[in-house]
């Protein structure tokens, strides 16, 4: 058995770097692509809110791990040559934007009609109506459930690892395979995880509960 | 270079792929009921006098949703054998599922046990029922039906985790595709099919959860 030294330690956190840039792409990626999501899915157009339907539907009813593959091997195919990272981060991006996309969805629907009238009735136009009066409260209502979206993102992009991208948990396996101390490896890689997401769930349940009060 | 889409040769292993298909509802189907058994476990003891039991599982919650199944079921299939365990890869699967989901289901669980108001259990303690009858007469069925939507949406999402199992090479969908994969190098039409059958069935399922709930829970509120 070898020892878990500076090396592999070092090699772990090269590893946990990845991980947090993928988390960092795909939730700022998917942040923006998903607000076009929700924008559409609540959209007057039907085509519009029906197409955006479908595309949130199709990315909830399949497994992340078939996205990644479908979309690293489908760029392959398209005879564009992007480095794997890239192409993992797409995926991820698309992933993420069709989970906010629904959350954010919920969030705009919960604003009561009588605030856009309003706008509307003010002379407000669609940008301003939404950019300035519904999606401020849409979002701060939508936050708990982004913030728990956030955890599963960086819980998901340990995914990348079966596709062979050496992010945390493939840096993990690797070292384990090395070492032949899996369960003190992957105990440590675990942990890094846990130190990461723990504080992100309890943030997010926090301002549940604070919501929770404010609303009664 | 022009490359030519071929789905023929995954419509040669069609009776493979659908065979692992049927493998990964079972897969899923066993996790399932694991984990609900699980949860309900989880939360008798979490709601119990003992304060280390409750502490424990708060922990196990707490660890297991903020590590990424890929690590646990690593951590699963390695540490299995060392205590003495040898089993196959599917069972394995089976027991990381079950435990994955149980804690989600523990936390779901105990939001509907939570839901149901203090003074119905202690009218139904009033009443002379047993702590054991009051939990599953008063407490379980209205808090079974307040939690029933988030409770079916973590089933679906873990019917698509199954798909991770693949890491360890249990028979499901995703690994014989992967073997499929690595025989025809058709890697993009490989897992495109199988996508589609993932969605076939987490749309059955979520048609088959909604008859259930029109079927148990038709009677009004209050």
């Amino acid at each position: 058995m070898g020892v878990i030294g500076q090396n592999e330690l070092l090699f772990l956190l090269q590893g946990l770097k990845w991980t947090l840039l993928l988390s960092a792409i795909g939730f700022i990626g998917g942040g923006l692509f998903g607000l076009i999501i929700a924008l559409a899915r609540t959209s007057a157009h039907s085509a519009l809110r029906k197409s955006a339907a479908g595309y949130i539907s199709v990315f909830q009813g399949t497994p992340l791990l078939m996205q990644l593959f479908v979309v690293y091997y489908g760029i392959a195919l398209l005879g564009v040559s992007i480095e794997a990272w890239v192409a993992v981060a797409i995926a991820f991006t698309l992933h993420a934007s069709a989970f906010l996309g629904e959350i954010w969805r919920g969030g705009i629907q919960a604003i009561p009609k009588g605030q856009s009238e309003a706008a509307n009735a003010l002379g407000l136009h669609y940008v301003s109506r939404m950019k300035d009066v519904v999606l401020p409260q849409a979002l701060k209502v939508s936050l708990p459930a982004t913030v728990g979206f956030l955890v599963q993102l960086i819980k998901g992009t340990s995914l990348a690892a079966i596709v062979g991208f050496i992010e945390l948990a493939r840096a993990g396996q690797i070292v384990s395979n090395q070492t032949y101390r899996p369960l003190l490896v992957f105990g440590i890689v675990g942990a890094i995880y846990f130190v990461i997401c723990w504080p992100l769930s309890l943030y997010g349940a926090q301002l549940e509960k604070r919501m929770a009060k404010a609303a009664r | 270079m022009n490359y030519v889409l071929d789905f023929s040769v995954v419509f040669e292993k069609m009776p493979d792929l659908l065979v692992a298909a049927l493998a990964t509802i079972g897969l899923a189907l066993a996790g399932m009921s694991l984990a609900l058994v699980i949860g309900v476990i989880g939360v008798a003891a979490r709601t119990s006098n003992i304060r280390p039991l409750r502490a424990a599982v708060i922990a196990f919650v707490e660890v297991v949703r903020n590590t990424p199944f890929l690590v646990q079921i690593f951590f699963i299939f390695f540490a299995l054998p060392m205590m003495g365990i040898r089993l196959n890869p599917t069972v394995t699967a089976i027991i990381a599922l079950a435990i994955n989901g149980g804690a989600y289901a523990i936390e779901i669980i105990r939001g509907g046990v939570d839901s149901v108001h203090k003074g119905q259990v202690e009218a139904g303690l009033a009443l002379g029922l047993h702590k054991a009858q009051v939990f599953r007469l008063i407490v379980l069925k209205p808090a079974l039906r307040a939690i029933y939507p988030s409770l079916t949406s973590q089933f679906i999402m873990l019917t698509l985790t199954t798909s991770v199992c693949t890491s360890i090479a249990a028979y499901e969908l995703t690994s014989v595709a992967q073997i499929i994969e690595s025989d025809t190098f058709r890697s993009f039409e490989v897992y495109f099919t199988i996508t589609l059958m993932y969605l076939a069935i987490s749309w059955m399922m979520m048609g088959l959860f909604a008859l259930i709930s029109r079927h148990f829970f038709n009677y009004p509120m209050r």
